[in-house]
């Protein structure tokens, strides 16, 4: 018989605990895949944030790290300019990227920092239970916006990908989604994209966002955050290669 | 060489792998020495957006098993504070260097002591210590830094090295030379990347019951031997002293001069200097209040190190405070005639009944 699919050595067996209908898991998967299929997981070093996936090296059997919210680009810049040889990865929320950690990432790619970012856009605080994120969408209702997200005094949802695509030192942006099994492939190859670029020393950031669902803290089931990302949260955040 | 850049050298010399910075008076000595010197010598320099990544920087490169350092000052170091915290919760060893100036807020670029307390209650949040050194010459500065390096490798720890502006600036002639240094274990636990090994992980996070207690009962232990093992401070004529003054830094040359000049006009006066804040060394002073003298302590604050004095005297002798805040300088003179008044009996009387 023909084996179809099997788990990649990297991505730990063991039980999730992540809630039902969220991305996280599907990412980790795709990041472990890919370190498997380029041959990398002994010169990896992966940086987990301060979120739902703080505890990504639970999954991830690659040497790891728990950093400070936000502060992840600072000490993968550390990692990567001391070890050059080694392939440095961060895997960030949207809390922790594109509010707490703006300082970090903008510098860390105008720098051109040779370091792989992950991405993940839920547009929500996650394990603080569902206040507004940046990223959150105009009328989307969370516990900090409970008659839904204004623009006037919230502000308009924040376009990470397109904002760091400005930046000379940032070489590859994509944004993907994992709410379908077509559009889990398509972040498959950007990720792979993306961490093949590290490993050609090419000079400069990667980032691949990663649109994913969070059912729990959108009040939704799981098929109905998929409705959500595939109507609302697609026309926001448009899909595709932004740069490189 | 003036004090930044020596010790900027004495760094290099101690394998510093990675410097990290981010311009702010008056220590910027540093980090232009840095940025010229590290890449002739292979190794890395990054000049930051801020302090806050600077720090994170240290943590990433430290976290790897490089020797990492960072310098700042005062305003700096506040920023800084979440960082040390992490590394004290990751167990990563780290050299900071805080050329103290005048606050609170902005304050000025004037010399200051006033982060006593930030640097030894620790700054940031959690049960934790970091080891400091006080140094008061260009020289001390000098061999404070590849001890630096030792104490944070053997005892993965942050390593303050608390200095000032003056010491910052002032130019002398130093020995900068390697010197054998500790034998240090390995870091084995260092993220070199899982090659035909078990996975690595440096966290802080501890979220099952009970294990953030036995962590912190470890760390507990680990400073526990620091205290036990590396107090490091100097002594003058404390053993007929009536009068001994406590003083570190750069308040201490100066409380030296004005001793001296006691002990010519006969006062009985003597003087305690740590080298280390934390570990504070309590147990030479509490050895000192045994007899009966007066202590006077001299800082370049408004009374921080005071604090510890107290308490390592525990009310057995009077206390007395003598400090300037924020870029004003104790002199010889000043330290000389609160010497003299508390020479005198009748205010010794006085001390003893009230602690001031």
């Amino acid at each position: 018989m023909k084996t179809v699919f099997e788990r990649t050595p990297t991505f730990k067996n063991r039980p999730t605990h992540y809630c039902p209908g969220c991305g996280h898991g599907i990412v980790h998967r795709l990041v472990a895949e890919t370190i498997d299929e380029l041959g990398i997981r002994g010169r990896t070093i992966g940086i987990a944030p301060v979120g739902c996936a703080v505890l990504a090296y639970d999954y991830l059997d690659v040497d790891m790290v728990e950093v400070a919210h936000g502060r992840a680009p600072a000490v993968a810049t550390g990692m990567k300019r001391t070890n050059p040889d080694k392939i440095i990865f961060s895997y960030q929320g949207d809390g922790d990227l594109a509010a707490i950690g703006t300082g970090e990432i903008v510098h860390a790619a105008h720098r051109g920092e040779q370091i792989t970012v992950i991405f993940i856009n839920n547009a929500v605080f996650g394990m603080t239970g569902g206040q507004m994120a940046p990223t959150t969408i105009l009328g989307q209702v969370t516990t900090t916006t409970q008659q839904g997200r204004q623009a006037v005094g919230d502000g308009h949802p924040l376009q990470v990908a397109e904002l760091l695509a400005a930046l000379p030192g940032a070489i590859y942006i994509e944004r993907c989604s994992v709410h379908s099994p077509q559009l889990i492939r398509k972040a498959k190859k950007a990720i792979t994209h993306a961490f093949g670029l590290q490993l050609e020393n090419a000079q400069g950031l990667s980032l691949v966002e990663i649109l994913s669902p969070c059912p729990t803290n959108w009040r939704m089931t799981p098929i109905k955050a998929i409705e959500w990302m595939e109507k609302e949260m697609t026309t926001v955040f448009t899909l595709g290669r932004i740069k490189g | 060489m003036c004090g930044n850049e020596a010790l900027a050298e004495a760094a290099i010399i101690a394998g510093v792998d990675a410097y990290f910075g981010y311009p702010i008076t008056p220590q910027n000595e540093i980090t232009a020495y840095m940025s010229r010197r590290m890449p002739e010598q292979g190794r890395v320099f990054v000049q930051c957006e801020s302090e806050l990544a600077a720090i994170n920087m240290v943590f990433g490169a430290s976290a790897t098993g490089k020797r990492a350092m960072t310098t700042s000052s005062s305003p700096g170091i506040s920023l800084m504070q979440e960082g040390i915290s992490y590394l004290a919760g990751a167990e990563l060893p780290a050299v900071v260097v805080n050329v103290m100036r005048g606050g609170p807020g902005l304050g000025n670029i004037a010399p200051s002591q006033g982060d006593y307390f930030q640097a030894t209650r620790g700054g940031g949040h959690g049960d934790y210590r970091t080891i400091v050194l006080g140094p008061s010459s260009v020289q001390e500065l000098v061999d404070c830094m590849p001890l630096a390096f030792d104490l944070a490798d053997q005892y993965r720890m942050t390593v303050l090295v608390l200095a000032d502006g003056i010491l910052g600036q002032m130019m002398a002639p130093v020995v900068l030379e390697k010197k054998p240094g500790r034998n240090l274990p390995a870091k084995d636990w260092a993220l070199t990347g899982a090659d035909a090994r078990e996975q690595h992980i440096v966290r802080s996070l501890w979220l099952q019951d009970g294990v953030l207690e036995d962590l912190n009962y470890k760390l507990q232990k680990k400073y526990q031997q620091v205290q036990k093992n590396e107090v490091l401070c100097e002594q003058f004529a404390v053993d007929d002293a009536e009068i001994v003054v406590v003083a570190y830094g750069v308040a201490a040359r100066i409380v030296r001069s004005a001793v001296n000049k006691a002990r010519q006009r006969g006062i009985r006066a003597g003087w305690i200097r740590p080298l280390t804040l934390w570990p504070f060394p309590t147990e030479q002073i509490s050895d000192a209040a045994e007899e009966f003298r007066l202590f006077l302590t001299v800082e370049m604050s408004l009374g921080q190190m005071v604090e510890d004095v107290r308490l390592a005297v525990a009310g057995r002798a009077p206390v007395v405070f003598y400090g300037r805040p924020a870029g004003g300088v104790p002199t010889v003179e000043e330290i000389l005639e609160k010497i003299r008044q508390c020479s005198i009996p009748e205010n010794r009387r006085l001390h003893r009944r009230l602690p001031i």
